[in-house]
């Protein structure tokens, strides 16, 4: 019998033209595969979010195998011996089954938790790199609203999701979400007990709010992200202006097959990343809290970290009624303001942004080229305002705690931050604004004189100067060189930028670029490599 | 004025048999002698069990008792007053306090007081076990008040389940719910519970002190607070923290720190290197 021969190289090829005839996508697929991103480190913040964001699907999954969503009473006898003989809801016993009678359920917990706070993170850095780098601008603008929308929404996942095991520290939040909710004139109660099915707490909000946490939400998330996705692929990614990089290309790398690699690495580390923080940290120790009963409110009672600047609002707003004298007398009650208004007006003005930004320069170009955040200081300015806002907020809704651990009166604190939440925002616009301004004149300065060289000269007349190294040779200026353009990219500011100290280190968190040559001018002498280094070590050892 | 007959006939019968015929005088007479012997019997009664008047002056004080007196005229005495009466906007009247409160301040090294602020501080203990018990002594002769019972182990039988539960309705809105403490108004604050003995927790129910309420013993009876003892050491104080490193168990806040201190940090030096990589 003759053996068929079997040639193993031709059968990814063979595979692949199979595909092809029967599915057709060659084409599409090389226009896929071909596709070119730019590479900088600020561009991979949102696949840190998109990447616990496929965490959070893959731990969430493994829960609901063991989370039992109903209010119905239980009396627990479980494994953790100060719960035993409580009596409390068949959701509360079934996360303390998982945490410790499911094996491997803690750290799944853990996991689901860190990487809800992961997303809600990485979201917020890529959007602050979107914002100081103008990527919002157009055509991105709908880029940018789904972007802060899924903000939003992954602000409900999140207090959907903690609110699910009904400890202590969720009804707790609950309670003050239906206080938020009934705090809306004219339809606050209405609104109230429909969701909770009547009063505070009623047997079926946990199991509303886990359809939600599981199906509606994470649906939203995922049109929206796609979506998201979808239109970074549309519109292609924007890049840093630099050599060969205009408006009108994209200098990178082939989707296929460094960069996939390259992402494929980095959800790698990402897991990696949360699986050791869900193995090392202990996040929302649910059985110290206990069952929620309505009269067990523990100290230190703060949501998550995204939730927490509508805590500090409240925190901060002082007590002011407002009647209404219609009818029986209405009120409207302090809590409507902080937690309501301002969500409403931040999310309004955090997504309309790139309009209100275009009208007021009356800017209607496409860019594709990023700017540097010292070249806009007015936007930089304000993205600091806005961050100093949050960060005041936040930290006021943490200030019970901070007052305690560091013993300051609760009360300075609360006037600290509604003084703060008036002061400091509009003082991080003007000093922001100002070292924006003294970064530019700093590189025109660099471009025109050139970089310091550290070696001071004195002249023939008894004074010293410093000489600098021009960046350009001479074309007909007075001193010798010629000033240069800034074109919005780095100036290089230290002499081994300019390869003047020997060969570069190789880079570890920096690309690997060759150094430039040193440009020589007529008027200076060339500036000569610096002679071999010596090993540095010890001065025992020299010895 | 009373016959042989009579007095053969015993004091019992005399006083049930009435005379059959007495003298209007004699009966005034005898009417007088009973009141007085009342009286004499009221009063004496009176001063044998009721402290004596000359008692604040001269107090009668055990050997315990006036070794704390001792220690108070020496370290007390400038706050509290003479006789622990209390000076204005120093330091409050000691009298009914009790022995209670006395171990719980000294014991925990909150009395003396370091200087004047919202509240007393814990630090190490100025006096040693014997003279603490010597100045509670001392203030318990003086006015009486609860008193911790005798012992170190108070959380005998203690039942942590049913003890948790108390723990979270009556303790954990101030100490929190892992005893870590939390701030009240104006600087004040409940204090972490992690460095207090038994014999503290209990006092501290007992006397309230600072800021803390009185839990007396019709509030939560004393097998209740030994539950709670037993769920404060047994559970708060030993466990061993199943998920790992507790961040100091402060809630939320410290995890929100964590997550941009550990997480975004280490993924933002990852994505420089993974972009370094060209």
């Amino acid at each position: 019998m003759k053996r068929r021969k079997f040639d193993l190289a031709a059968t990814p090829g063979k595979a692949a033209v199979g595909v092809d005839d029967r599915f057709q996508v060659a084409t599409p697929l090389r226009r896929l595969l071909n596709k070119v991103f730019p590479d900088h480190w600020s561009f991979l913040l949102g696949e840190i979010a998109l990447f616990s964001f496929i965490v959070l699907l893959l731990t969430g999954v493994f829960l609901t195998f063991f989370f039992e969503p109903a209010m119905t009473e239980v009396v627990y006898d479980g494994s953790y011996a100060p719960l035993q003989g409580t009596p409390m809801s068949a959701a509360y016993a079934s996360s303390l089954d998982i945490s410790f009678d499911v094996r491997g359920g803690l750290v799944m917990r853990q996991m689901h938790h860190w990487s809800a706070l992961l997303f809600m993170a990485a979201i917020v850095v890529h959007m602050l790199r979107v914002f100081f780098t103008g990527a919002f601008r157009k055509p991105r603008e709908t880029n940018w609203i789904i972007g802060s929308l899924l903000f939003w929404v992954g602000f409900l996942a999140g207090f959907t999701g903690y609110s699910l095991p009904d400890d202590g520290l969720s009804g707790t939040g609950l309670r003050i979400a239906s206080a938020i909710m009934l705090s809306i004139p004219v339809i606050g109660s209405w609104l109230t007990s429909s969701i909770f099915g009547g009063e505070f707490p009623g047997t079926i909000i946990i199991s509303r709010f886990f359809i939600a946490h599981v199906l509606l939400i994470p649906g939203l998330l995922v049109a929206l992200i796609s979506v998201h996705l979808g239109l970074v692929f549309k519109q292609k990614h924007t890049q840093w202006p630099g050599p060969g990089r205009t408006n009108g290309n994209v200098v990178g790398e082939r989707m296929f097959p460094r960069y996939a690699l390259k992402q494929g690495g980095f959800f790698m580390v990402v897991f990696g990343v949360i699986a050791l923080m869900g193995g090392l940290f202990q996040i929302n120790p649910i059985w110290l809290f206990g069952p929620y009963e309505a009269w067990v409110v523990s100290a230190a009672s703060q949501p998550d970290w995204y939730v927490m600047f509508l805590d500090g609002s409240t925190r901060l707003m002082p007590a002011w009624e407002i009647p209404i004298p219609i009818g029986d007398g209405y009120v409207i009650p302090p809590l409507f303001w902080p937690t309501v208004v301002l969500p409403g007006i931040l999310v309004g003005l955090s997504t309309m942004y790139p309009f209100l930004e275009a009208r007021h320069l009356k800017d209607r170009k496409s860019h594709n080229l990023l700017q540097r955040p010292r070249d806009v200081p007015a936007r930089t300015a304000v993205g600091a305002m806005a961050v100093s806002f949050y960060v005041v907020l936040t930290l006021s809704g943490a200030n019970d705690v901070i007052a305690d651990k560091f013993q300051i009166s609760l009360n300075a604190m609360t006037w600290a931050g509604r003084i703060g939440l008036l002061v400091v925002p509009p003082l991080a616009y003007y000093i922001t604004y100002r070292l924006c301004l003294g970064l530019q004149q700093h590189d025109r300065e660099v471009l025109a004189h050139g970089v310091e060289t550290g070696i001071i000269r004195r002249l023939p007349d008894g004074r010293f100067v410093e000489v600098h190294q021009p960046l350009s040779s001479a074309n007909g200026h007075a001193d010798g060189h010629g000033e240069l353009e800034y074109v919005g990219w780095v100036v290089p500011k230290k002499m081994n930028r300019l390869g003047a100290l020997g060969p570069a280190v190789r880079g570890f968190f920096y690309p690997i670029e060759k150094p430039v040559e040193a440009p020589v001018s007529p008027g200076h002498p060339p500036v000569e490599a610096r002679p071999e280094r010596e090993e540095i070590g010890s001065g025992e050892s020299r010895r | 004025m009373t016959s042989d007959n009579d007095r053969r006939r015993g004091l019992l019968a005399r006083l049930r048999e009435r005379p059959a015929a007495r003298s209007r005088g004699r009966r005034r007479l005898g009417a007088a002698v009973r009141l007085f012997a009342a009286l004499m019997l009221a009063g004496g009664a009176y001063t044998v069990f009721a402290p004596g008047a000359q008692a604040q002056d001269n107090p009668p004080l055990t050997g315990a008792a006036a070794e704390g007196k001792a220690l108070f005229d020496v370290s007390c005495v400038t706050c509290h007053g003479r006789n622990a009466q209390g000076v204005e906007g120093r330091g409050p009247s000691l009298i009914g306090v009790g022995a209670a409160s006395v171990e719980f301040q000294v014991s925990s090294g909150r009395m003396p007081l370091a200087r004047q602020e919202a509240q007393a501080h814990r630090k190490p203990p100025l006096f040693n076990d014997e003279q603490t018990r010597q100045l509670a002594q001392y203030i318990q002769e003086l006015g009486g008040g609860p008193i911790v019972p005798e012992g170190d182990n108070l959380r005998e039988d203690g039942n942590i389940a049913s003890g948790g539960e108390l723990f979270r309705i009556n303790c954990s809105q101030c100490h929190a719910f892992g005893g870590g403490g939390g701030a009240l108004s104006s600087g004040k604050f409940a204090p972490s519970l992690r460095p207090a003995t038994d014999r503290q927790i209990y006092a501290a129910m007992l006397s309230g002190p600072q800021n803390m309420p009185v839990f007396g013993d019709n509030q939560l009876r004393p097998e209740q607070k030994a539950d709670i003892i037993a769920y404060i050491q047994e559970t708060l104080k030993h466990d061993q923290d199943p998920g790992g490193f507790n961040l100091g168990r402060y809630g939320p806040s410290t995890e929100g720190l964590a997550i941009f201190l550990v997480g975004i940090v280490a993924l933002v030096f990852a994505s420089l290197w993974i972009a370094g990589k060209s």
